[in-house]
């Protein structure tokens, strides 16, 4: 369970954390300005997941915790996505039939 | 069984176990789930607003692109950047609760209540903006123009805004629960009350701090950053 | 094992341990939470019934002239929202969840007894909530709240009914959360996993619905609250919203929802099955991982809610084939119960009745959900009394003949008083008899078009209306009968033994009723479960 790991663990894993946190908001604004395309959102997106996982591995001691938590938080995550992408593939598919206006 | 009795006797059980618990790490073991679990509801809870969001973002694109370019980008970094902070010295103070560090327990809870605090008012300054600029929905919606052409927005700009203060505005409510606890937690600490055997509540209200970061992780470049680029 | 050194009397239990309104209030024992509960839904569960007693009452004619229309659906919405939010969901998790999960597991309570008892008060102040707002005039959107009309155009306490059932969600969160982690982690030695009382894996499977679903029927809730209070317009077409993807949001809990109110009652029924067929239960690890595939498939078809909603086809296809599949899983219960019946001796007492009756009228029920979940024939019955009649063969065949059926079987456990087996047999039949008059000609008036939610209807109906509210009439007796015979029981029932079945499980070998921690020693468990054939149900165990 998470108190365990952080008997042992120095904080110097925290500050190496927080700094590539920093580093990834100055570098997701900077890419925000950037003509990517489509690209802008997917590399939005990979940024954030990326500074997630940090806080949630790092900070939230995800790493060092058992698998039934790991299980649980993809669950969560799983989950999440079931509501957004089934949700989502009905409006894609809506102009599929000619019959329904736009 | 006779013996079980004479064993819990003769080690007297610690004051943080509860009775119904064999043992303080059966104990961990199951406040550490619980509190995963409630992380996993809060995360369907705040995911059905982001459902809303990705529905109503590609059915109004320019209307969102143009919108999200209205809310004030430094403020919105600083905010980042002051909560980032705040997780790091909320991990300092469970850091110190696992080594048993009163005073610096207390110092970094105080750090990470006053970092929220910044963060909170910083909030408050964005949402008075946008009520003087009338970009508040409802019956005084104005339709605000574009920075970039200066021709008015697509009315569904007001959709944005709908859900630009209900994401912050549950994520700012969060964080000031989130402040009740920290402040909840220096009270404790003050008494004693976490040592390195037991500091279970600061490591949830870790969790939970650490969570509400998350969700503002996701919630800037979404909100803030997506129209940025047609700059 | 038996330890009958004192008389029942004389002996304390968690019954008579402590005395006094705030030794109930306060309790954190999950014992007595669990009879708070009790007393909690069975009260919701009055109010729900006379909100169908009056609709059933409007239906006797086909002109609408008992209550107008608006009132009508004020009606129809309180039986709905009461039912479900405050007996249904709440229902079996809480009286007899609560009151088995620690026994049947060896333990002295679940892992969070606070927590308990906050989420008994936050249902009840959920509860009284939704109620102030029933009494002060209600609200006509259908427990539904569809879009624009509950956010823009009803007139009525939609925001306060709406924070009733916020309220009482945290409830439902709080309880699946605790049984998930007492599961996890407060198994006596010796339970493993496979060594658990099906009645566990049922309450498991439930709990993952708990939390994965009620926070996103919390969010929609608020988001209709809001756009009631700030007009705000994230589900108003006048400002760009969809209220469809109202329906999206609300269905994605309110599906697997109607899982919360089944599994738990499939998880009575294993139990009940094999008690009263003296024999171990068929297909084990099937049942359990079935109860763990319907949570998770249960996630996957909300969209068979919508077919008519402008959804699109090929999202209504696909949800089409996941709601076939979801059928599987329970299917595999229904043969496994029967065959854990067949060639099993069989003993019909009231319990076993109402198992009988929940593996029937939920099977016919389930059909006609397959029936439902064709997509081109439920265009034609969608918002008829077909759909009525479904859900209530599940809700009330199914689950509440459930509830009752194990509210039977561990009262002796739960009272330490036996219950009168004569005319608990008489109500299980007027029950089942009014049951069925009730619901039946609803499937054959929706199917020949009669529309749901209509305080008037088309002359020809008028028959099947009439039966519909005699059985509708025969029915509330039944469920008044065992309401009376309970509590005559509590003062003037014979006392009940430690095990008065001979079944199998933990919570038969303590006594009846238990002492507050249960066990005074934890158990050791050695056996497998249900070890009817050996012969060892009697035997102590630690």
């Amino acid at each position: 369970m998470s108190q365990n790991g952080s008997h042992s663990r120095a904080p110097k894993a925290y500050f190496l954390v927080f700094a590539a946190l920093m580093f990834f908001t100055a570098l997701t604004v900077w890419a925000a300005f950037q003509h990517l395309g489509v690209w802008n959102t997917p590399v939005a997106l990979a940024i954030a997941v990326t500074k997630a996982l940090l806080v949630a591995l790092i900070f939230m001691h995800l790493k060092s915790s058992p698998r039934l938590t790991i299980l649980v938080v993809a669950a969560s995550v799983l989950w999440l996505a079931f509501l957004i992408v089934i949700t989502v593939s009905d409006y894609v598919t809506r102009a599929w039939l000619p019959i329904y206006p736009r | 069984m006779a013996d079980a009795h004479a064993h819990a006797a003769a080690h007297a059980a610690p004051p943080e176990l509860r009775h119904h618990f064999v043992d303080l790490p059966a104990q961990r073991e199951a406040s550490s789930l619980g509190m995963w679990l409630f992380l996993v509801t809060e995360v369907l809870f705040f995911g059905g607003m982001f459902t809303a969001y990705v529905v109503y973002r590609s059915t109004y694109r320019r209307a969102f692109e143009g919108a999200s370019n209205l809310l004030d980008i430094k403020l919105g970094a600083i905010n980042t950047g002051v909560l980032i902070m705040s997780s790091l010295t909320m991990a300092m103070a469970v850091w110190a609760a696992s080594v048993g560090k009163k005073k610096l327990i207390i110092l970094f809870l105080l750090a990470t209540i006053g970092l929220g605090s910044v963060f909170l008012g910083i909030k408050y300054v964005e949402y008075k903006q946008k009520f003087d600029h009338h970009e508040v929905p409802g019956p005084h919606f104005v339709v605000p123009h574009d920075e970039n052409t200066h021709e008015p927005l697509p009315r569904q700009a007001e959709m944005f805004f709908s859900l630009y203060f209900c994401m912050t505005g549950l994520h700012a409510l969060h964080m000031i629960i989130g402040v009740g606890l920290l402040t909840w937690l220096i009270v404790k600490a003050r008494a004693d009350a976490f040592s390195p055997r037991y500091y279970t509540p600061v490591d949830n209200v870790g969790l939970y701090w650490h969570f509400v970061d998350i969700v503002w992780i996701f919630l800037f470049p979404l909100l803030y950053l997506l129209g940025r680029h047609t700059l | 094992m038996s330890t009958p050194t004192a008389t029942p009397s004389q002996r304390v239990d968690y019954l008579n341990a402590s005395y006094g309104v705030k030794s109930w209030l306060l309790t954190t024992d999950h014992k007595r939470i669990a009879i708070l509960y009790l007393i909690g839904i069975t009260f919701f569960f009055a109010i729900g019934g006379l909100a169908a007693a009056l609709i059933r009452l409007e239906l006797l004619t086909p002109a609408g002239d008992v209550f107008q229309a608006e009132m009508y659906n004020r009606i129809f919405t309180t039986h709905g929202v009461m039912m479900v939010f405050f007996f249904m969901i709440p229902g079996i998790p809480g009286v007899l969840g609560n009151f088995l999960i620690p026994l049947m597991i060896g333990a002295k309570d679940v892992a969070f007894p606070r927590l308990n008892l906050l989420s008994w008060y936050l249902f009840a102040i959920g509860g009284l909530t939704a109620l102030w707002a029933v009494v002060h005039g209600g609200v006509d959107t259908g427990w539904t709240f569809y879009t624009p009309y509950s956010t823009v155009y009803a007139n009525g306490w939609v925001v306060v009914t709406a924070v009733g059932i916020f309220i009482s969600g945290f409830s439902s969160i709080l309880t699946g959360l605790n049984f998930l982690v007492t599961l996890h982690t407060m198994r006596a030695p010796g339970m493993t996993w496979m060594r658990l009382p099906l009645f566990c894996w049922g309450m498991y499977a439930t709990g993952i619905i708990q939390i994965l679903g009620t926070p996103v029927i919390a969010i929609t809730l608020l988001l209709v609250a809001a756009e009631r209070i700030f007009h705000l317009g994230v589900f108003d077409p006048a400002q760009g919203g969809d209220p469809v993807l109202f329906q999206h949001l609300f269905w994605f809990y309110s599906h697997p929802a109607v899982y919360i109110m089944i599994l738990p009652a499939m998880a009575v029924i294993s139990e009940l099955v094999t008690a009263f067929s003296r024999k171990p239960i068929f297909g084990y690890k099937f049942i359990a991982a079935s109860s763990v595939a319907i949570a998770v498939l249960s996630f996957l078809v909300w969209g068979h809610h919508m077919f008519v909603s402008g959804q699109s086809v090929y999202a209504g296809l696909v949800f089409s084939i996941l709601s076939f599949m979801v059928a599987i899983p329970s299917a595999i219960k229904v043969f496994n119960w029967t065959a854990t019946l067949y060639k099993g001796s069989v003993s019909y007492q009231t319990p076993l009745l109402y198992a009988l009756g929940f593996i029937g009228l939920f099977t016919f029920g389930g059909l006609t959900g397959l029936m439902l979940a064709t997509l081109g024939l439920d265009v034609h019955v969608h918002d008829t009394y077909f759909i009525v009649a479904h859900f209530h063969y599940i809700m009330v065949g199914g689950t509440i003949m459930a509830y009752l059926g194990g509210l039977h079987y561990w009262w002796p456990k739960i009272s330490g008083k036996l219950y009168p087996e004569y005319w608990s047999r008489v109500s299980a039949w007027v029950i089942f008899i009014g049951f069925n008059l009730t619901f039946f000609p609803q499937f054959i008036v929706g199917y020949l078009g009669m529309p749901r939610r209509y305080h008037a209807y088309p002359e020809e109906f008028q028959v099947l209306n009439v039966m519909s509210t005699a059985g509708a009439s025969i029915l509330g007796i039944g469920y008044v009968i065992p309401l009376i015979y309970f509590v005559y029981s509590m003062r003037y029932g014979k006392d009940a033994a430690d095990n008065p079945w001979g079944a199998t499980g933990l919570e038969w070998q303590t006594p009846s009723p238990p002492p507050t921690e249960n066990f005074p020693d934890t158990p050791v468990v050695t056996g497998r479960p249900y070890d009817y054939l050996t012969g060892r149900e009697e035997e102590a165990v630690g």
